[in-house]
């Protein structure tokens, strides 16, 4: 088969295909992921004791897991403890997780850059902590966190082409299967590896125009 | 005694790692006072006024405003905050709210105003304090002495009963000041209750109601404006203001 045929008629709709399961996984982790992040991230800098110990120790754990290793525990190990997951949704999980992690260790740093002055009004004021934290810590805090909560969010649609170790047919697999039937395996890498920049190039740009839009004169992110 | 004060202070002490900062202090605050705290650095100034929002918990002693005791009295402290204003050094503005939004927040969050009615109530506590024009700047845009009056305007927006200052104009050049003090003179004049640690001796001769000299933890000597600067009676407090006059 000639490569324009192949590109074309082939690989083209496999990786459309691939595409928008890869767009889903990173659609369906980044909001959650966020959302434990904070969780976690409060848990650490707010709870008492115990809380916080067990937001480390879960910090600790998912760092240091390797992420292939989740999934194969998740998809492989967790049946014969008699719980079976579909393979997408194995994926998401792990994604999740570990996503959390490292999200929270960004907001957590911002939450801590805050000063002090700022829960002391909002609390003389009236303001429980939770309502502090809720109107005046966090949207401080999250905005000095984009560029690394971004980061990461870069770093996830490219490792979740590890969903594929557990049979999601995500954009690289969607090449990797297109390539092997086909014996065209630069034309297969090098267009994916196309699209992933362009994914990635999307974010970076939709970033700065979110940074823009909630950017504040004088809070400008440090780096 | 019942109704006579809005604000007593009773024997609060208070330790940080075994060093005593408060060894015992009590006053009395009658409604619409002025009252002026004085004293060197790390006598524990700003530690009793944390001690009577309880931002710090006093290690012993009670306040009580309008005759509620609000020392240990748990979750319901938020309530009683909201009647006692706070005015800091470094103003404390949010960072990340304009003026106006800075002024009307604490109405919307923690009063429930409904937010058009908390709007024209921080745009009139603006105006009160001459920053109207600056409504929709953010605290990074304000020079320190508009900073600190925004600050004011915030703690009127809650309507507070006593507003507690702790060095308001320390931060600021005297240009600065002047504007600040300024703002404050009306607030006492407007029959405000305001306790002031300021080292500020034309306001505290002017607005005063009474001067109150701590030093080492405790109250040295206290009384109006006239029998502290002109014949304090503690060799103390002479000492302390007259090296307070030479800087
Ligand atoms: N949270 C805290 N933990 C430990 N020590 C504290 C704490 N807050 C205050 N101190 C100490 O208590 C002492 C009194 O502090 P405080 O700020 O009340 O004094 P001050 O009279 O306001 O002094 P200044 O004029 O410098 O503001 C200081 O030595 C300070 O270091
Ligand atoms: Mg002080």
């Amino acid at each position: 088969m000639d490569p324009i045929t192949f590109l074309t008629q082939i690989l083209a709709p496999a990786l459309w295909k691939g595409l928008i399961v890869t767009v889903a996984l990173v659609v369906l982790t980044a909001p959650f992921g966020l959302l434990l992040g904070t969780g976690l991230a409060l848990g650490r800098q707010y709870g008492g004791r115990a809380l916080s110990t067990a937001c480390s120790g879960y910090i600790v754990f998912f760092k240091g897991c390797p992420l292939l290793l989740l999934l194969f525990i998740l998809y492989f190990g967790l049946p014969s403890l008699g719980l079976t997951l579909p393979a997408f949704t194995a994926a998401v999980i792990g994604f999740i997780l570990c996503n959390a992690a490292y999200n929270s260790e960004y907001i957590q740093g911002a939450v801590a850059s805050i000063k002090d002055g700022q829960m002391t009004a909002a609390q003389a004021l009236g303001m429980t902590r939770a309502q502090a934290i809720k109107s005046i810590i966090l949207p401080q805090a999250m905005r000095r966190a984009i560029p690394g909560l971004s980061n990461e969010f870069i770093y996830l649609i490219k490792y979740s082409s590890l969903a594929y170790m557990i049979t999601v047919v995500e954009l690289t697999g969607a090449a990797k299967i297109a390539a092997t039937r086909y014996f065209m395996f630069n034309e297969s890498f090098f267009a994916v590896g196309i699209v992933y920049l362009a994914l990635v190039t999307l974010t970076t740009y939709a970033v700065g125009r979110l940074e823009q839009r909630v950017a504040i004169p004088g809070m400008g992110v440090k780096t | 005694m019942t109704g006579e004060y809005i604000l007593r202070v009773e024997d609060i002490h208070k330790k940080f790692n075994d060093r005593e900062i408060l060894r015992g202090i009590s006053f009395n605050v009658k409604k619409g006072a002025t009252i002026v705290f004085i004293g060197p650095s790390g006598t524990g100034k700003s530690t009793l006024l944390r001690c009577i929002n309880q931002l710090t918990e006093p290690d012993r002693g009670k306040v009580f405003l309008d005759d509620e005791e609000i020392t240990g009295c748990g979750s319901r402290i938020s309530g009683y905050r909201q009647r006692i204003g706070m005015v800091f050094q470094n103003f404390n503005l949010f960072d990340h709210l304009t003026a106006v939004e800075n002024v009307e927040i604490a109405p919307i969050k923690v009063r429930k105003m409904k937010k058009e009615e908390a709007h024209a109530k921080a745009m009139e506590e603006l105006h009160r304090v001459g920053m109207a024009d600056w409504a929709h700047h953010y605290p990074a845009e304000l020079s320190g002495g508009q900073a600190q009056r925004v600050s004011i305007a915030r703690c009127l927006a809650m309507d507070p009963e006593v507003i507690l200052f702790d060095e308001p104009t320390s931060a600021l050049d005297p240009e600065l000041t002047r504007e600040v003090l300024e703002v404050m003179k009306d607030l006492a004049r407007s029959g405000m209750t305001m306790l002031v640690v300021s080292h500020e001796m034309g306001f505290a001769r002017s607005v005063a109601t009474e001067i109150i000299f701590m030093e080492g933890g405790r109250i040295v000597e206290q009384g109006s404006p006239l029998e502290i600067m002109n014949n304090p009676k503690h060799p103390r407090t002479r000492e302390f203001l007259g090296r307070i006059e030479h800087t």
